[in-house]
């Protein structure tokens, strides 16, 4: 079985504030997260804003340095001890597409001068070969390549770019490709198409997505695991069906319970957030035990170990 | 009732000119909250502004107008060209970024207060805004603070505290919540609710989310480039709607729980600066004919209370549900 994606006590510190007031945010802390299979498969990270979800993101991606822990991605150490340092090997293995296509190009170059660039500098390819590789990522996502060269950003609509920003990442024709928040910038009538592009790109092919997001509902849809965070940790990861049709952990079934849906009218009270971001960063014993409706004595002086339950999920609370 | 007379509102650029709202005829009825949706580019947001009578240059209203249904001091009915002394006493607006639209060298206390003019003992108008402070189950404090000392989802609670505090006969809210995470959203809008049902007031407000539209609208516009396309009672929208770009957004996002395969849909809603002709959806519509590409349908009731833009009403070629 190929390990397609693995964190193994994963820790990022990031510290705020003057010298004299130093804090210590743990934007992850602890993560351990471990998918293996044969066959690609789509694992979603989902989470509010502040979970994490970015950094662990960008943790694979390179982009930010743990702090202590590693990160393993097709039976390849990208972070921590025993790194692999191939720049180009990274980048055959391991592509992006970020939230906003008209931020992840500038639009004082054309976009397939971004293209030619990938399939120079990563596939080592020029001219027709060259030529030949983007016409066929661009084929992928539904695009043509006449229909693309020689035009900047602000001529497509935000879905034809982020196609376009797919198919760059394509045509290195990576093992996995990292999404973070790929459609939230893109119109309901449109976010569909890119969402039913990956699980297309999954089958045809064999690209394993890591989609990091805040929508349930489109990780329910796509993923085949899923991991929700919580203030830098993950609070219950397993088959994401499973998860998301019967949550276990509490902050799991807020989350879900707060997702304004189409088929069923919300009830009752809404959840009143406190102000105390920061220091469920710093909490010693569960980060959800200040807004935990089982919340007991032992929640907020230990951290609850991972517990396995029947489904292979884990779910980390005292008292599932 | 709020009467909208075929609004037209153009902006002015280097290129020329475009009318980013195009003919909207309205009757919003009082008392109700009404929800506008709609993708990027449709109008919405400057539907709002007109409203709000936020117009200046580039905008400009260069047809129709607004009736309030309610009247000035003096008496004289509230018009889109008086609308502006209203502001904060009988229309109040909640933006979409409290963060950029308050003052982050000011104490949130002060910000409040200001805008009531002379006249005004404020020391006791703060008195009574911590007691409503208290009655939003915020924190009393809050007010003492300065903008970024609390979180956002703080905040924007603030900025419907600061919107509704005169009660105001209309509430405009321009995509309040869409910027924070669906725990502190769900709080949000069930304040929101709450605040409208005590008040009896009207809101309007605008979202891209159907779910969010669900939830909390009794009525609700559906606009699409720079038109409106269908408008109606939301339970009756939602469960048999009548514009095929209605059925595709209630249809287009996939509810956890369903497997089925969720199409999107193809291309792109038309420039606004060409010389559109006919049904603006025809390109994109799985039942658009030669009638749709040559003649613009009106926007008329096909049901009682339910009214569209569309030569074919109620057909139904993309499934709302999948047979079960």
């Amino acid at each position: 079985m190929t390990t397609i994606i693995k964190a193994e006590g994963l820790n990022k510190h990031y510290r705020l504030g003057s010298m004299l007031r130093k804090v210590s945010i743990n934007a992850l802390d602890n993560v351990n997260l471990a998918v293996e299979s044969d066959e690609p498969v789509i694992v979603s990270i989902v989470g509010e804003s502040g979970s994490g979800k970015t950094t662990l993101a960008k943790v694979v991606l390179r982009l930010v340095e743990p702090s202590s822990g590693k990160a393993v991605v097709y039976d390849t150490v990208v972070a921590g001890a025993g790194q692999q340092t191939d720049p180009v090997a990274f980048l055959r293995t391991v592509q992006p597409i970020f939230q906003n296509p008209f931020e992840a190009f500038s639009s004082y170059r054309t976009v397939d001068a971004y293209l030619a660039d990938t399939a120079r500098r990563v596939n080592r390819l020029d001219g027709p070969a060259a030529t030949r590789a983007i016409e066929e990522a661009l084929a992928a996502v539904g695009l043509k390549y006449q229909d693309v060269k020689g035009k900047y950003p602000n001529q497509f609509s935000g879905g034809e770019l982020q196609r376009v920003s797919i198919a760059r990442a394509l045509i290195p024709q990576p093992s996995i490709i990292i999404a973070d928040e790929p459609v939230s910038m893109i119109d309901a009538s449109l976010r569909m198409n890119i969402v039913n592009l990956f699980l297309r790109l999954k089958k045809e092919y064999r690209t394993s997505f890591l989609y990091i997001t805040h929508d349930l509902a489109t990780a329910y849809y796509i993923s085949d695991y899923i991991a929700v965070m919580y203030r830098g940790s993950i609070v219950e990861v397993g088959q994401a069906r499973q998860v998301l049709a019967s949550p276990q952990h509490p902050y799991t079934r807020l989350l879900l319970d707060s997702i304004p849906s189409t088929n069923r009218k919300w009830t009752g009270r809404g959840f009143v957030a406190s102000d105390i971001e920061t220091k469920e960063f710093q909490l010693t014993g569960c980060k959800f035990a200040n807004r935990c409706p089982l919340v007991q004595q032992i929640c907020r002086t230990q951290r609850p170990e991972p517990r396995r339950q029947d489904d292979g999920r884990d779910v980390y609370c005292h008292f599932v | 009732m709020i009467k909208l007379n075929n609004i037209v509102a153009t902006y002015t650029t280097r290129r020329g000119q475009v009318n980013a709202v195009d003919g909207v005829s309205l009757e919003i009825p009082r008392g109700i909250i009404l929800g506008i949706a709609g993708e990027s580019g449709c109008g919405k947001s400057t539907l709002m502004k007109v409203i709000y009578g936020d117009i200046g240059y580039p905008l400009a209203l260069s047809n129709g107008g607004v009736e309030y249904g309610f009247a000035d001091e003096k008496g004289h009915p509230v018009t889109s060209a008086t609308i502006r002394k209203q502001w904060f006493r009988r229309i109040s607006y909640i933006p979409q970024s409290s963060m950029s639209s308050m003052n982050p060298v000011v104490r949130i206390r002060e910000q409040f207060v200001d805008f009531q003019g002379p006249g005004l003992n404020k020391a006791k108008v703060l008195e009574e805004v911590r007691a409503y402070i208290r009655q939003l189950d915020l924190p009393a404090e809050a007010i003492d603070a300065y903008p970024h000392q609390l979180s956002g989802g703080m905040r924007q609670r603030v900025m419907v505290a600061m919107a509704t505090f005169f009660q105001p006969d209309l509430i405009l809210a321009d995509e309040p919540t869409t910027a924070l995470d669906v725990v502190v959203q769900k709080g949000i809008l069930l304040l929101l609710m709450e605040l409208q049902a005590k008040m009896r007031n009207t809101i309007i407000f605008v979202s891209h989310d159907m779910g969010v539209h669900y939830q909390i609208t009794h009525k609700m516009l559906i606009m699409y480039a720079a038109r409106a396309v269908e408008y109606g009672d939301s339970e009756a929208i939602f469960k048999a709607p009548l514009h095929p770009y209605t059925r595709m957004l209630i249809r287009s996002l996939p509810t956890i729980g369903d497997t089925q395969l969720r199409e999107g849909v193809s291309g792109r809603p038309p420039s606004l600066w060409e010389n559109l002709q006919g049904c603006r959806f025809a390109a994109r519509c799985p039942l658009a004919t030669e009638l749709c590409r040559t003649r613009d349908p009106a926007f008329i009731e096909h049901r009682p209370g339910q009214f569209a833009a569309c030569h074919y009403p109620g057909e139904q070629s993309i499934p709302l549900e999948a047979a079960a």
